[in-house]
């Protein structure tokens, strides 16, 4: 084994998920011989369109692209890789129990003026104040994060940038941000909107995809996060072909960099030699040496799993170790013989994304059981029916419901095992309330609770954002001190996954960053 | 033993399966606490006791320090990524003195590695270590079990402690040699079977001497023999403040003297590293990684800032606390005292000091500022003092195999 100037490759990324891929793509743009390595036969990682009933496919988790910032779409020519939207800015409806269904998205508050002008100006202005947070804070989401207390000029020049940045809101803004920057969402909307169907809407973004309830401190940041990301315009949109379609154009744009990807190889160690990463182990024994190692894989897998503590100090091992990392998020997939109607909707209309928040109470309640490691009783939903705009993921005549659910204990009491048929019937009968035939459509279903996400795609606790979003565990701080800037202490060892800053979302940025980083410190 | 139901402010302080023993013997009753235990500051005087220890035989009750089982699958592997010595050195009936850091090789405690068998270790420290070791457990099949309560723990100590103990009928205790540990076996007075104890020849003298592990039913019957024996032979029970004037002249640092563990720093730039400490002999940089590898390396390539030295202070008065300067203007300070003696045995006055890096060579000179009181009228004094080899006393009979009879 040499990984030195022998070494086989210049950098071997360990999984081909989104953000493996993109890392990929920018390590062989700069002109680094890459190696991406794959344990499952489809590269994706949890952003894959996934068959679950004989001819039925959907996107495995996320099923809406809206963070995958569209400079990093036109660097790497997606488009060019065959990517095409099939959908794009579908407005998002917030599900009434009694049909007065609300229809809202950017730009669009026609329906809201109609119930309430007051809550449409206010829809409007907040609307137009987070864009502006998010034109402040995006910035910090596309560079390693800086360090505080350092001499370098690059983490001064950062923190400088970002001080500007809110100090340029103007007064009454830049005091805004500050104010409700430690508030949790339910308060701020309790502040600015009174309609609690509306609110429960904006509620869901703060708090979906992670172990949160709008009353738990910090669910602004995690708003606040994903306005930056969007860049304030969360204009979601829906890959012809699924999620999946996405990692298969990172995936084209890699290999057209030059990367070099095998899918179906599993990596068991990380190999060190002298205190410094010489390549990876396959599970099939054979061994590729390289100059640096880039995980994409999450903390606890790469640290505790692949690295091994014992190459690694005891302070750095436990904080990885305490990484909150359980997911709380599950998916349901719905095989549909026939579209279901939804009283007060017309077909058009189901197009959209489709919220069962009625209000921010109701999550509140859904998230108190999950405090307890029970299944919410009333769960709080995000459905999509992606067949509408891409008939291309059932049979003729067939549709797909993708139903993101919240919340789903990790370490559920009881165990998932004996409870799947409970909560799949629960998750059913909440639907059953707005879409009253759609038990009678069904011909297949699948839930991917937190524990099948964790084996089906190899996320330690099974959290979609490989590590809790909140304060503590993000920016200069995510995943652990020590390794947030993609560096490892390890050196060799670096970090791409969506438990680096800025986390997961299919978003790629992490992906980027860390290439950019690892290029960087080459030089 | 600690009970459940008594509220923490109210449980008394842990008595040492020794406690009535050297209740009877101390004079002062002057008793301190150590570790959660009540044990002797001083019997008579700190002088007879010192004594004991460098021209007889000294009994120190240690059972307060911390002592931990390690074993598993991983318990050497756990031992070598926690410590800075490399452990696969250490076999069964060896010993080894170490410390351990944190990530920043900020020191956090110092003691004593036994291995029992392979794969099964003790380890004594000085403080409680559960969650650093357990933090350090992290992706190791090991278990770490505290056994403090059920090791007694006594030091025999001093030129005549080989004969002590052959007399009280260890046979073959003088073939042990320095961290060598082995298990032995007494009869019992009156006649009822043995008892068994594990003997390493270890010690925090720095002078010819054995460390005496067993049963806690053991150790009453085991002191009776000792001090029946040793009566003619000046055998002393030894107080903590008479070992302390020989730990200082064999100069060993002290946890909460020397240093204080990376683990209880408040301030900033008050932890100290293995290097500072002038450990560096303890830390083996080509056994693989350990905690702290990176961070010393990095110090060992920038140089100390800082490093306890040994001190011979001119005069007589200890330079207890005194500050360093680098003239006797003493407009610039240089570093400071952390232990202090007048030393019996050398006849010289001697000082563990911590001091800036250009005054960490043999034979620099720096000057010290001593408060003297005569007759509760105070004067500040500026001494020199001089640079010089630690251990300040090493007679060669602390490493002679067998000892020499008395």
């Amino acid at each position: 084994m040499n990984g030195g100037a022998g070494a086989q490759y210049d950098s071997i990324v360990v999984g081909g998920g989104h953000n493996g891929l993109v890392c990929a793509a920018y390590l062989a743009r700069g002109g680094r011989k890459v190696l991406v390595l794959e344990a499952a036969e489809r590269l994706g990682g949890a952003a894959v369109t996934r068959e679950f009933a004989p001819g039925f496919r959907t996107s495995a988790c996320a099923h809406l692209l809206h963070l995958m910032p569209a400079a990093l779409m036109q660097d790497l020519a997606l488009e060019a890789h065959g990517l095409r939207l099939a959908a794009r800015n579908l407005p998002t409806v917030a599900l009434a129990e009694d049909t007065r269904h609300l229809s809202f998205g950017p730009g669009n508050l026609a329906a809201l003026a109609e119930r309430s002008a007051g809550e449409a100006v206010a829809l409007a202005d907040w609307q137009t104040l987070l864009k502006r947070f998010a034109r402040a804070l995006h910035p910090l989401l596309t560079q390693t994060p800086p360090r505080l207390g350092t001499d370098a000029w690059r983490d001064a020049y950062a923190l400088l940038g970002l001080g500007w940045r809110i100090r340029r809101l103007g007064r009454r803004d830049m005091r805004e941000l500050l104010r409700i920057g430690g508030m949790c969402v339910y308060d701020l909307l309790e502040d600015r909107f009174s309609l609690p169907l509306l609110k429960g809407a904006l509620a869901l973004d703060a708090v979906l995809g992670t172990n949160y309830g709008p009353r738990s401190p910090g669910t602004v940041v995690s708003l606040l996060y994903r306005c930056a990301a969007s860049q304030g315009a969360d204009a979601l949109a829906q890959p012809e072909g699924g999620l999946g379609a996405v990692s298969e154009a990172l995936a084209r744009a890699a290999r057209a960099a030059g990367a070099e990807i095998r899918t179906g190889a599993l990596v068991e160690r990380i190999l060190v030699r002298e205190d410094r990463v010489v390549g990876v182990a396959l599970a099939c024994g054979a061994q590729i040496t390289a100059t640096t190692v880039v995980s994409s894989a999450d903390p606890k897998s790469t640290f505790l799993k692949l690295l091994g503590t014992e190459h690694l100090d005891a302070g750095f091992a436990r904080r990885v170790a305490q990484v909150r990392s359980r997911g709380l998020t599950a998916k349901l997939h719905l095989a549909l013989e026939r579209l279901p109607q939804f009283p007060g909707l017309s077909t058009e209309a189901l197009r959209a994304r489709l919220l069962v928040a009625p209000s921010a109470d109701y999550i509140e309640r859904a998230y108190n059981h999950a405090k307890y490691d029970e299944f919410s009783s009333r769960p709080m939903l995000e459905v999509t029916i992606p067949t509408l705009a891409d008939a291309t993921l059932a049979p003729p005549g067939k549709h797909v419901m993708s139903v993101i659910v919240q919340y789903a204990p990790y370490a559920l009491a009881g165990g998932w095992d004996s409870q799947r048929p409970a909560f799949t019937a629960r998750v059913i009968d909440t639907l059953g309330a707005y879409a009253p035939q759609l038990r009678d459509c069904i011909s297949a279903s699948e839930l991917l609770a937190p524990p099948d996400i964790e084996r089906e795609f190899r996320i330690s606790g099974g959290h979609w954002h490989h590590a809790e979003l909140a304060l503590d565990q993000f920016l200069m701080v995510r995943p652990v001190p020590g390794a947030a800037r993609y560096r490892t202490p390890l050196p060799g060892l670096f970090l791409c996954g969506a438990g680096c800053h800025p986390g997961g979302g299919v978003m790629g940025l992490a992906g980027r960053n860390a290439a950019r980083q690892l290029i960087r410190e080459a030089a | 033993m600690l009970t459940e139901s008594e509220p923490h402010y109210r449980q008394p302080l842990l008595k040492t399966p020794f406690h009535e023993r050297a209740r009877a013997l101390s004079q002062l009753d002057s008793f301190v606490p150590w570790a959660g235990y009540t044990t002797v500051d001083v019997f008579t005087s700190v002088e007879q006791e010192y004594f004991a220890i460098r021209n007889a035989s000294s009994l120190y009750d240690l059972t307060p320090m911390v002592k931990y089982r390690i074993s598993g699958a991983d318990a050497l592997r756990f031992l070598n990524r926690l410590v800075t010595r490399d452990i696969r050195k250490v076999g069964p009936g060896k010993v080894a003195y170490t410390v351990w850091c944190n990530d920043e090789g900020h020191l956090i405690d110092d003691g004593t590695v036994f291995c029992i068998a392979p794969n099964e270790y003790r380890i004594c420290t000085a403080e409680r270590q559960l969650d650093w070791f357990r933090a350090s457990a992290i992706g190791f099949e090991v278990e770490i079990r505290e056994v403090t309560e059920e090791v007694a723990a006594l030091a025999v100590q001093g030129p005549t402690s080989c004969k002590l103990l052959k007399a009280v009928g260890l046979a073959g205790v003088e073939r042990l040699k320095p961290f060598e540990h082995a298990g032995f076996s007494m009869p019992r007075s009156g006649g009822a079977g043995q008892i068994t104890m594990m003997v390493s020849r270890t010690g925090f003298t720095g002078d010819l001497g054995y460390e005496l592990w067993m049963q806690p039913a053991d150790a009453e019957a085991l002191w009776d023999a000792l001090t029946a024996v040793g009566s003619s032979r000046a055998v002393r029970p030894i107080g903590s403040r008479a070992l302390n004037v020989a730990r200082i002249e064999a100069g060993f640092v002290l946890p909460n003297l020397d240093f204080v563990s990376a683990e209880h720093t408040l301030y900033l730039g008050t932890e100290r590293s293995p290097l500072e400490l002038g450990l560096a002999w303890l830390v083996d940089f080509n056994k693989g990684h350990f905690t702290g590898r990176r961070a010393l390396l990095a110090e060992q390539a920038r140089g100390p800032r800082r490093q306890l030295v040994g001190l011979d202070v001119e005069g007589t008065k200890p330079a207890h606390n005194a500050l360093l300067y680098r003239d006797s203007s003493a407009r610039r300070e240089v570093g400071s005292v952390t232990s202090a003696i007048w030393s019996p045995t050398c006849k010289r006055n001697l000082a563990l000091a911590i001091v800036e890096a250009a005054y960490i060579a043999t034979g620099s000179r720096v000057w010290a500022e001593i408060y003297l009181n005569r007759e509760l009228v105070w004067e500040r004094r500026m001494v020199r003092a001089r640079v010089v080899e630690r251990p300040f006393f090493a007679p060669a009979r602390r490493r002679a195999t067998p000892p020499a009879d008395f």
